[in-house]
C-alpha cells in the first residue's frame, strides 16, 4: 500500500522526497524510466525523512531483523535497522557473503539471478522487515521473503521508497504486506 | 585508531564482534567479516557513534561510502552529521553522468565511478568503507573526489590490514580505524 492512502495523505514530506528522486531515461536500457534515489541522499533532510517514516511505522512493531537487499536496501535498511534496536542482515548476490550461506534463486527478464543470506544470522520466530529502493516485479523482493520463511522468520512486511505500476493496488506481495512512499516519477520531457 | 582509555569497552566489543572467515574468498585470506557487528545491535550502534562523534563537527558536508559495504556505514554517518551521502560504485551501477577512476587490483585493474554533480569544489568529505587492505580503493576513491576539487578530511574505516600497509598508500591523507585485524 502506498503511505498517502494509509496514515500520511499529505504528508509534504513525501512530495519533498518524490522530488528528490531522479529520473534517468534509458537506463540500463532503452525504454527504462530509471527511478535514481542517489539524488534523494544528496538531500538532508528528505533522506532524514525517508528514514524517519519508515521508523514511526516499524518502532512498534516488535521487529527484530532488517533484512536489506544489495546494494540499494544497504543505503537505507541500517539507519533503520539501528533506530528500531533491530539487527542488520545484507541480502546479496551470490558469493559475496563469506562462511555459510543460504541461496533462492529467482527470475529475471532473461535468465535467473539469486539472492544469498548467512546461515545463522536470523532465528526461527524473529519478526523481520525487507527494504529496497524500489519495487518493480516483485522479483527480487519474493526471493528475500522466501529466505527469510525459510529459516523460520515471520516476514512482517516489504518496504520500499518506489513502487513501479506493476504493484499499484496491490497492498501485498506474496501475502506479505508491501508498504510503497511514492509512486514513480515521470520526466517532463522525455527524449 | 581509536582506543582511548572511555572508549575500550566499545572497542572491544566491535572487534568480538567480528568474525573472521578462513580462506575467503580463496585460500590464505582471513576474511573479515563484519556482517556479525551488524548483528550485534549495540556494537553496530557504537560504531557508529564512534564515527559521529569523531566527525560531526568537523564540517563535513560529504560522506562518501564504497561499495557496498561502505553503504551499510556510510549513511547512518551521513544522517547523523547532517552531511549528504555519496556512493562510490563499481561500473555501469550509477545511471547518468559519472566520472571514473581505475585502480590496480592483485591482478588486472578495477573502476570506481561516481557520479557528475554529486559533490561540489569546496566542499569537505569523509570517505568510509568498512576494510583497508592495501588502500588501492580508498586511493580511487580520493583521486574522484579530488579531480572535482572536494577536500578529503579523512579516510575511516572499522578494520585496518596493518601489514597490508593501506595507511602508507594514502600519503598525507589522514587514516582512522577502529581496530586493527591481525
Amino acid at each position: 500500500m502506498f503511505a498517502a492512502e494509509n496514515g500520511l495523505k499529505g504528508d509534504p514530506r513525501l512530495q519533498a522526497i518524490s522530488q528528490a528522486i531522479r529520473v534517468v531515461p534509458h537506463f540500463p536500457k532503452p525504454g527504462i524510466m530509471f527511478q535514481d534515489i542517489t539524488t534523494l541522499m544528496l538531500d538532508h533532510k528528505a533522506f532524514k525523512d525517508t528514514v524517519d517514516i519508515f521508523v514511526d511505522r516499524y518502532r512498534d512493531m516488535g521487529i527484530s531483523v532488517v533484512a536489506g537487499v544489495e546494494a540499494r536496501g544497504f543505503m537505507f535498511g541500517p539507519s533503520i535497522a539501528l533506530a528500531i534496536g533491530a539487527k542488520f542482515v545484507p541480502l546479496r548476490k551470490p558469493r559475496k557473503l563469506p562462511g555459510e550461506v543460504i541461496s533462492e534463486a529467482y527470475v529475471l527478464e532473461y535468465g535467473t539471478d539469486c539472492l544469498e543470506m548467512h546461515v545463522g544470522a536470523v532465528q526461527p520466530g524473529e519478526r523481520a522487515l525487507v527494504i529496497d529502493d524500489l519495487v518493480a516485479t516483485g522479483g527480487t523482493l519474493s526471493a528475500a521473503i522466501r529466505l527469510l520463511e525459510r529459516v523460520g522468520a515471520e516476514v512482517v512486511e516489504c518496504a520500499c521508497v518506489i513502487g513501479l505500476p506493476e504493484v499499484k493496488g496491490q497492498c501485498r506481495l506474496n501475502g506479505k504486506p508491501l508498504y510503497i512512499l511514492v509512486e514513480p516519477r515521470e520526466i517532463d520531457n522525455c527524449c | 585508531m581509536a582506543g582511548k582509555d572511555g572508549q575500550d569497552s566499545r572497542i572491544q566489543k566491535i572487534s568480538s564482534a567480528i568474525r573472521v572467515i578462513p580462506d575467503f574468498p580463496k585460500p590464505g585470506i582471513m576474511f573479515q567479516d563484519i556482517t556479525t557487528l551488524l548483528l550485534d545491535t549495540k556494537a553496530f550502534r557504537d560504531t557508529i557513534d564512534l564515527f559521529v562523534e569523531r566527525y560531526k563537527d568537523k564540517d563535513i558536508s560529504v560522506v562518501a561510502g564504497i561499495e557496498a559495504r561502505g553503504f551499510i556505514f556510510g549513511p547512518p554517518i551521513a544522517l547523523a552529521i547532517g552531511a549528504k551521502f555519496v556512493p562510490m560504485r563499481k561500473p555501469n551501477k550509477l545511471p547518468g553522468e559519472v566520472i571514473s577512476e581505475e585502480y590496480s587490483l592483485e591482478y588486472g585493474t578495477d573502476k570506481m565511478e561516481m557520479h557528475v554533480g554529486a559533490v561540489e569544489a569546496g566542499e569537505r568529505a569523509l570517505i568510509i568503507d568498512d576494510l583497508i587492505a592495501t588502500g588501492g580503493t580508498l586511493c580511487a576513491a580520493i583521486r574522484l573526489l579530488e579531480r572535482v576539487g572536494v577536500h578529503v578530511v579523512e579516510c575511516a574505516c572499522v578494520i585496518e590490514l596493518p601489514e597490508l600497509k593501506g595507511r602508507e598508500r594514502l600519503g598525507d591523507k589522514p587514516l582512522f580505524v577502529l581496530v586493527n585485524g591481525a
